[in-house]
């Protein structure tokens, strides 16, 4: 859990840096929703990373959803829920699932802190501005203007935050 | 089971106060099985607006009702002003949780309740290809129930309205009263 890193780590540190030095932009890079059947139903970015094709993110979502369904299969103790954190030293990629299947991932900036707290206030915005809207077909890709916006001001209020650190 | 105490008929009772809420949620859920269930049965945008006011005119009649009882000692409100002030108010608070934004005067027979943020608005975004279509005329519905009821026929409708300087349009609940109304209000004098 990134919560138990000290961000005084020396480890931590040299991971932040080195990123950074190497051109990552801070913060949140991109958010992703995936639903049950391993659709791509919202994907968004945030920062200035490289373009991804349409019919590329969609292949990238369902491939994730292989990938967590697997390392369900593969894990040595029972009660497993799948990846949870992704590091490499480029970007760290935090997921969560929700119980019903759907899957929300969003990749950030090498140990950006608190990533499972804006997961959950998207799921939370998820559960207002896309479950409660009429106009929206479950399972489809989610075009709600209100989601859009929330989740816009959740990631910006989340980078602001990371500030302080 | 035993009842404690001698037996009052429920029309000895008084009326009970009344939860002052409900989950906002379970709300939010039922309205739009409400939308989506008239939607299925609408062929035009027009023809789902007005389902939706019929929906809301039975709340509105049984909400001029209880109201009248619980915070008007009864009595109802005859003249036009009064009504449409009891609306802004009593009605609003009791539906809402708040008083209307505001009310104005278009025309002598034309008036306008305003509200930044409908509750039944809060989570919906409407599909570009729906246009206008403004889920608060279910809240219209609800006005025209209880404008009719009192004696005020009226047409009602709700439409967006552009706020300079913000994103979010406010809704505009505009009522235009039947001229038997104004006749009255003319004979009552001041």
């Amino acid at each position: 859990m990134s919560q138990d890193i000290d961000p005084l780590d020396l480890e931590w540190r040299n991971r932040a840096v080195l990123a950074q030095e190497a051109g990552v932009p801070p913060g949140v890079h991109s958010l992703w929703i995936i639903n049950k059947s391993g659709g791509l139903v919202y994907h968004k970015t945030y920062a200035d990373i490289p373009h991804i094709d349409v019919n590329e993110t969609m292949r990238l979502a369902s491939m994730w959803h292989a990938i967590h369904a697997m390392s369900i299969q593969i894990s040595p103790v029972e009660g497993c829920t799948g990846i949870e954190l992704l590091e490499t030293d480029q970007f760290d990629l935090r997921c969560t699932q929700t119980p019903t299947g759907t899957k929300f991932f969003v990749t950030a900036a090498p140990k950006t802190l608190g990533l499972e707290h804006l997961l959950r206030s998207v799921y939370d915005l998820y559960s207002d501005y896309v479950m409660k809207n009429p106009f929206y077909e479950m399972e489809m890709p989610i075009r709600c203007e209100l989601f859009d916006t929330n989740v816009l001001s959740a990631v910006r209020n989340h980078n602001a935050q990371l500030g302080n650190y | 089971m035993q009842r404690k105490g001698p037996q009052i008929s429920s029309v000895d009772r008084p009326l009970p106060k009344g939860k002052s809420e409900v989950s906002l949620s379970a709300f939010a859920f039922l309205f739009s099985e409400i939308v989506q269930y008239h939607r299925t049965r609408a062929s035009s945008i027009a023809e789902l607006e007005r389902r939706l006011e019929d929906a809301g005119t039975g709340v509105g009649v049984r909400m001029l009702e209880i109201l009248s009882y619980r915070e008007k000692g009864n009595r109802r409100e005859i003249r036009l002003q009064g009504i449409l002030q009891f609306i802004n108010t009593n009605i609003w608070r009791c539906l809402f949780g708040k008083v209307a934004d505001s009310l104005e005067v278009y025309n002598d027979d034309e008036y306008v309740i305003s509200d930044r943020s409908p509750l039944v608005n809060r989570f919906i975004s409407v599909p570009k290809d729906l246009g206008d279509l403004n889920c608060a005329a279910f809240v219209a519905g609800i006005i025209k129930g209880v404008l009719d009821i009192a004696g005020f026929p009226a047409e009602v409708s709700a439409y967006y309205a552009p706020v300079e300087g913000q994103i979010h349009p406010r809704t505009n609940f505009f009522m235009k009263f039947s001229p038997e109304v104004l006749d009255r209000e003319a004979r009552l004098g001041t």
